[in-house]
């Protein structure tokens, strides 16, 4: 596809020296992620990057929803940014796409109204006694690995390959709508054709597929999906892009925000559960994958300590295809091979549930 | 398979979707009456409308729905118009408004 | 001894400005042209809304009458700066002159940067001037060879769209979206053609009739709603979302050619020149005329003149019109009867 488009839109991000703001829902649905990204930084990129246990959640989820006020999300980030400071920080990297959306939403209304900056000021003093600092640089963790990504093409194990037959894996790529939607500046490659993704997957072997309802929400949206009568309306939105692009055959999804990959994951199973709908192959589903297990996969670690086992739909069809070695029956051990239980059986899924050890155990 | 109840459904999308409506019947409607596609959406049908005044019926969005071939329900709103002739005397495309409710009744009685 | 009247700009309002001064008899007119020719963008339009004339026609007669009447003509020269005195020439060269007729015209408004169009990124979105290219080669397809069966036409593309800058209507869009869908009505009979737009504004005579046309005789359909988005098909069509504002509904369809009607946006050399010469523009960046009833050709300094689409988008009918009022200013601003 002829993106030339994208090197307009192109940010600064930072090389070293990182200050990391979890995702508050990342650690529940997908918890290996995190944790990869961190170890990828430290022990293959040799980056300085620092985890710190004194920030909270950057109440997005409050204030999508309604329920927290835009003066105290201000503070709340006003206060993110100043343990930054505290820890010697200057480049502050967020691991969550709604949270990148409302740090960049925050510093650009601090830019654009000085007032309102003086009144975080104020409220984050009379809060908590902090210094107001803003970081020098904010990356959202997509773009640290899509900064590295040919570093870690250099120290690739597995490209995005079919195994059995030399091609390269066809990729759907999801971007977070607070990624560029709200500033498409910010974003690499924008918001019609965002890059970051799409730069990782061609640097590490694979195709990235272009398919009509690309750029459509998955349907999240918080108060849209929060309330339990709106769900309709938020799997609806999943169900069009998996219409969409089922007939490319896609091998994996892979998205950077935590909302996209839970739902275009879960909602799978729901489709199918409903409805018997299945868009994968053999009549499973398709896996849905963060970046970070994405880079992992490629840098040769382990399904099972990325976290894999934790997905709606199996992965297992993927690391076959792309040649992977993995240990079928230690899917479900956790730390220090510990069973942390297993799911019912369901149709996204494959074989590889029923009847293991565990079953021979319980 | 059984199936579960999640307490909700997929909601039906509410667009048009051109591809896979049937344009074979509007074709046919636009053959006999190709005045029809002249309508700019002025709206002045609608206005004067002796039904329209009374209920939802509205000529304009029927006659646009059935071009795009969104049939369902275009012969049941059809019948809701009085044939009192008002429309036809304001249209400023000349239409013969009367005209395209009679057609459309008669080509679309079965959906 | 004659006057002599530097013309920036050799398209159909330059000529026609230059003929009329020429006609004078007390003033010599020379035209300075950045291309090669002269014929500015006509020269690559196929036939003129709304009678279908051939662009051809036009500028052949226009030429050769420049031609026939011996007026200078520099080609392959483009104006850095001027006043009302003189004009500086990017090749260093200066040509003196008693008067200034600006008739540098527009440009067409670059569709790539509508990203959500895919134009260069897709193979079948193309823009209203690079149909006129075809129509002139003679061959119209698809990228793979093959005829069209579903045509999108977007009106309003870099018009009247804040997110470009351009908060101006383009205003010879419309009617050229009504001729196009004609033509490709006519080179492919069973193709259905959809134009979207935002207003219909059909401002000279017969085009109102020719809009009528396009719908009662041509079958064409008008859908009043903007294309939100396009993207790719599997099979290289172009699947394109709009709302179809007069039933309130959200419609989708996939065509085989999506053309978008690109508008006309001032050059970016009006700032330039409006500094070096003290002259201003308008809110949409086109040359301001000192006054739109009574001084439409002239600028607020004297001895600077404007014609065509210099100060606002215009049809090819008012850019010859200008030419001849322009010409008339001049000449009374010489005192050459």
């Amino acid at each position: 596809m002829k993106r030339a488009n994208w090197t307009e839109y192109q940010k600064a991000i930072a090389d070293d020296k990182y200050y990391y703001a979890r995702s508050c829902i990342r650690q529940n649905f997908y918890p290996g992620s995190e944790k990869a990204f961190l170890e990828i930084l430290h022990k293959d990129l040799g980056r300085d990057i620092f985890d710190d246990p004194l920030h909270t959640s950057c109440t997005g989820i409050g204030y999508h929803s309604d329920i927290v006020p835009l003066e105290t999300i201000m503070t709340v980030v006003a206060r993110q940014f100043s343990l930054m400071n505290d820890a010697g920080y200057e480049n502050f990297v967020t691991s969550c796409i709604t949270s990148f959306g409302i740090y960049t939403e925050i510093l650009s209304t601090w830019e654009e109204f000085p007032e309102t900056e003086e009144k975080t000021r104020e409220n984050l003093f009379k809060a908590t006694g902090r210094e107001f600092v803003k970081p020098k640089n904010l990356a959202h963790t997509s773009d640290v690995m899509f900064h590295f990504r040919n570093e870690i093409a250099g120290r690739m194990k597995r490209p995005l390959i079919n195994a059995r037959t030399g091609e390269p894996l066809r990729v759907v790529e999801h971007i977070g709508c607070h990624y560029a939607k709200i500033f498409p500046s910010k974003g690499i490659g924008g918001s019609e054709f965002p890059y970051v993704l799409a730069g990782m997957i061609e640097s590490w072997g694979g195709n990235v597929v272009d398919y009509p309802e690309r750029r459509h929400c998955c349907g999240f949206g918080f108060r849209n999906y929060l309330v339990q009568a709106n769900r309709g309306y938020s799997i609806a939105n999943s169900h069009k892009k998996l219409e969409s692009m089922a007939p490319y055959k896609p091998d994996f999804i892979v998205c950077n925000c935590p909302g996209c990959t839970m739902f275009l994951d879960r909602w799978q199973y729901t489709i199918a559960e409903m409805d018997g709908t299945t868009y994968g192959d053999d009549g499973h589903g398709i896996p849905v994958l963060t970046y970070e297990e994405m880079a992992g996969l490629v840098l040769g670690y382990d399904p099972w300590e990325l976290g894999m086992q934790m997905h709606q739909v199996d992965v297992e069809p993927l690391l076959d295809k792309m040649g992977i070695d993995y240990d079928p029956s230690a899917k479900y051990l956790g730390r220090n091979g510990k069973y942390i239980g297993k799911p019912e059986p369901a149709a996204v899924n494959c074989s590889s549930q029923n009847n293991t050890i565990y079953d021979i155990k319980m | 398979m059984a199936t579960i109840n999640f307490g909700y459904s997929i909601n039906r999308p509410r667009l048009i979707d051109i591809d896979r409506n049937n344009l074979r019947k509007s074709d046919e409607i636009l053959l006999e009456m190709p005045e029809l596609q002249t309508c700019i959406g002025c709206g002045t049908c609608t206005a004067s409308c002796t039904a329209g005044n009374l209920t939802d019926f509205n000529f304009r969005k029927v006659h646009t729905l059935v071009r795009r071939g969104e049939y369902a329900g275009a012969y049941e709103e059809m019948n809701k118009c009085m044939l009192c002739g008002k429309c036809r005397l304001l249209c400023p495309r000349g239409i013969n408004t009367r005209g395209v409710v009679m057609l459309i009744k008669r080509k679309l009685g079965d959906f | 001894m004659k006057k002599r009247v530097a013309i920036i700009g050799g398209g159909v309002a330059g000529m026609q400005t230059a003929l009329r001064l020429k006609r004078t008899g007390g003033i010599e007119p020379v035209i300075i042209e950045r291309e090669e020719e002269l014929g500015g963008k006509v020269r690559n339009w196929h036939v003129l809304f709304p009678t279908f004339t051939p662009a051809g026609e036009v500028l052949g007669a226009l030429r050769s009458e420049v031609a026939a009447a011996g007026i200078e003509v520099l080609t392959g020269e483009e104006a850095e700066e001027f006043t009302d005195r003189s004009v500086k020439l990017r090749s260093e060269r200066t040509i003196e002159c008693d008067a200034v007729a600006l008739c540098s015209g527009f440009t067409l408004f670059d569709a790539t940067l509508k990203e959500e169009y895919g134009y260069g990124i897709y193979d079948n979105v193309y823009t209203s001037a690079d149909l006129e290219r075809m129509f002139s080669e003679g061959r119209v397809a698809m990228a793979d060879g093959s005829a069209p069966r579903r045509i999108a036409f977007l009106h309003c593309v870099g018009s009247r769209d804040e997110k470009v800058c351009q908060r101006h209507c383009s205003k010879v869009c419309c009617i050229t979206g009504v001729k196009q869908a004609i033509e490709m009505k006519r080179l492919f009979p069973t193709a259905d053609v959809f134009n979207f737009y935002m207003d219909i504004r059909m401002f000279g005579p017969g085009y109102e009739e020719l809009y009528r046309e396009a719908q009662q005789r041509y079958n064409i359909h008008f859908v009043r709603g903007r294309i939100s988005e396009a993207s790719p098909m599997m099979d290289g069509r172009v699947q394109i979302k709009s709302e179809d504002t007069l039933t309130g509904r959200p419609l989708r369809m996939s065509v085989d050619m999506l053309v978008l009607l690109i508008g006309m946006r001032a050059n970016d050399e009006n700032g330039r020149f409006a500094d070096k010469a003290g002259l201003t523009l308008a809110q949409s960046g086109f040359m301001q005329s000192r006054d739109l009833f009574l001084g439409n050709t002239e600028s607020p300094r004297p001895g600077i003149f404007y014609a065509g689409a210099v100060t606002a988008p215009k049809s090819i009918g008012e850019t010859l019109n200008e030419g001849f009022t322009a010409a008339d200013r001049i000449a009374e601003y010489l005192g050459v009867k």
